[in-house]
């Protein structure tokens, strides 16, 4: 196993590093220079230019600030935000919990739903309600999720009234952060109603990223599903008598639900750009919205500091993925 | 219609098995559905100028924000209405059927052609060059796609051109992976051997023996690439790093339309119907041919 982890972690690290050179380099190529894009329109004298240059470091050469900025990395100082003067490290735990709960909730949604659209599909099969399930699910799996949203707003917000139309709880409720997690704070908080508004913010934007993931674990429960359901063992469970129930939730779900757990792991990556379009139409104060203001102000230190904490994060996932697995199947540990 | 479709086989099955494929293909009638409709937007995209009633780009003053015609207040001269500034949406989604199927289509082109060499060059030449472009292709892949092309266009600026640059990038290691893979699973068959002792060059083991026989897989791959790479651009296009306003590309019109979600909301439902339809269209060609090509792979 030790060396299995070895093996995993000779990939992931320079993975790793050359993603943080390649956004370093990258970003120097940006059009635009951070301090021209801030002064606006209004121009700067060329003296207070090459100072202001001068204080954040962009006048030294690049492979200079590359090293420097390794260093400053491993020390856990992902640079300084031009725009708010905050550490990025900072700024990005703030936002964190917001992309956090929106992803989880959006997971939670497509669990709960596609396993058992899945399920039924798979027991029905060729069945008019498996086509209609089948068919809901391709569309899902092909929805263009920013549209998708706007759609909902349509609806819920605007012609229902039901749900709110962005940011994450109403401007009537103030309390601090606690968690993070606006479900959970605003419970903390006491407040009348802060916990029902929290909640109402979250739906829709959940629903819109859910979607996708939905789809695909609902396509993926089916076919594993089936292919379970032909085994010799399920076939016995059968044929001994067992109630049809406990031969489909205990017998084939159990095992059919093992390559769907793999697909759940590969969504992170998707649901982090999802997560940029969801939280860009619902105004919703997370990792995706700060990137994408990221790249309207120029922040380079923001924009190279979250795609690399972004990416490290996916990296991190998938290597807890690939561990769990290895230490499960012994086949994997060993291969290659 | 059927020499349409049955195109894609052609480079992977003698002409005996042609048949057998369109067989097995319209055994599935959702996927012969999806062509169907495939055929009619690829035809639409071809022929926009004949068809679109009006220039994507005119200018209707007096006709701003004309409801469709089966609305009370709609006007027969604009079938679907009129957008923020008056231009005819008919016109505006026929061009953009054009743009999109474009993308769509170069992006498949040019990932599938880096993709098959990169591929296969990691397939036979398993030391350095395999592990520098393995390695390559894990560092595009554990940025997250989406977030990726936006960087790389934040970079190179946003414009049509970019996008295509920007999704074929983010969509080349799929490509990569999956022909080396299906490269190294056909190299140590005996017909390779055979072609090797027979005095076969590398590279015509490469391209003319080994290539043919990965295609299967490939082309399920290309078929399904080709709608990711339509959301993808409609995606930045939404978020204003994609095509450029006024190009009547579906993402940026539904981007420019946003305000008027209320009063006018065919401007956005319209052209993200559109890209729904279209990359429905794809993805149900796409399950066909996975069902078609590959017994393994059948959905049941």
């Amino acid at each position: 196993m030790l060396s299995f982890l070895i093996r995993r972690l000779s990939v992931v690290v320079p993975t790793f590093l050359a993603i943080a050179f390649l956004t370093f380099v990258a970003i120097r190529l940006v059009p635009g220079d951070p301090i021209e894009v801030r002064t606006g329109e209004r121009g700067i004298a060329p003296e207070r230019l090459a100072l202001l240059r001068h204080e954040l470091g962009l006048d030294r050469p690049v492979v200079v600030q590359f090293l420097d900025y390794l260093r400053g990395l491993a020390h856990g100082d992902f640079g300084v935000s031009i725009s708010t003067k905050e550490p990025v490290l900072r700024e990005f735990f703030t936002l964190f919990p917001a992309t956090l709960e929106l992803a989880l909730a959006a997971m939670l949604f497509a669990v709960i739903l596609g396993v058992p659209i899945g399920v039924v599909a798979a027991l029905k099969r060729g069945t008019v309600l498996d086509y209609a399930l089948m068919g809901t699910a391709l569309a899902g799996f092909s929805m263009p999720i920013f549209w998708w949203g706007l759609l909902l707003i349509l609806f819920f917000s605007v012609d229902l009234g039901w749900t709110p139309v962005s940011g994450r709880i109403d401007l009537l409720y103030y309390f601090e952060p606690v968690t993070g997690f606006m479900l959970i704070d605003s419970l903390l908080s006491d407040q009348d109603g802060a916990f029902l508004s929290a909640l109402a913010h979250l739906v829709l934007p959940t629903i819109v990223l859910g979607t996708i993931p939905l789809a695909t674990i609902a396509r993926m429960t089916r076919s594993a599903m089936l292919e379970v359901l032909s085994e010799d063992y399920v076939r016995t469970a059968r044929a001994k008598g067992m109630p049809p129930f406990r031969v489909v939730g205990i017998h084939a779900l159990r095992n059919a639900l093992i390559p769907v757990v793999t697909v759940i792991g590969l969504q992170t990556g998707m649901l982090m750009g999802g997560a940029v379009l969801t939280e860009h139409i619902f105004a919703w104060p997370g990792i995706g919205s700060w990137l994408i203001e990221s790249i309207e102000r120029r922040d380079y230190p923001v924009l190279q500091g979250g795609i690399l904490l972004v990416s490290g994060l996916v990296i991190l996932i998938n290597l807890m993925v690939d561990l769990a697995y290895g230490a499960l199947n012994p086949r994997i540990r060993h291969g290659r | 219609m059927a020499a349409d479709s049955t195109r894609p086989a052609a480079a992977i099955a003698a002409p005996s098995t042609l048949r057998l494929f369109w067989r097995d293909f319209a055994a599935n009638r959702a996927a012969v559905a999806g062509l169907a409709v495939l055929v009619l937007l690829a035809l639409a995209a071809i022929f926009a100028d004949l068809l679109a009633p009006y220039s994507p780009y005119e200018q209707f003053r007096d006709f701003v924000r004309v409801p469709p015609v089966w609305d009370a207040r709609g006007n027969a001269a604009f079938l679907l209405g009129t957008d923020e500034v008056g231009r005819d949406m008919l016109s505006r989604l026929i061009h953009g059927a054009r743009l999109s199927l474009f993308i769509g289509v170069a992006v498949v082109v040019a990932s599938l052609a880096l993709g098959i060499v990169l591929g296969l060059v990691a397939a036979f030449f398993p030391r350095w060059p395999a592990i520098v472009i393995l390695r390559a292709m894990d560092v595009i892949l554990s940025v997250p796609g989406l977030l990726l092309s936006i960087v790389i266009v934040a970079i190179i600026g946003p414009s049509l051109a970019n996008t295509i640059v920007a999704i074929t990038i983010v969509t080349l290691p799929n490509f990569v992976r999956l022909v080396r893979a299906a490269a190294l699973s056909e190299k140590t068959r005996d017909y390779v051997v055979a072609a090797r002792v027979a005095g076969a060059g590398r590279l015509r083991i490469m391209f003319r023996t080994v290539l043919p026989n990965c295609m299967a897989p490939i082309i399920v791959q290309a078929a399904l690439n080709i709608s990711n790479a339509i959301l993808e651009a409609a995606a930045l296009g939404f978020l204003g790093l994609g095509a450029q306003p006024p190009t009547p590309e579906w993402g940026a019109m539904l981007a420019s339309a946003r305000e008027f979600l209320q009063s006018a909301s065919w401007i956005v439902t319209l052209p993200g119907l559109a890209i729904l339809v279209t990359v429905l269209a794809i993805n149900l060609v796409g399950d066909g041919l996975r069902d078609a090509l590959d017994p393994k792979m059948r959905s049941g």
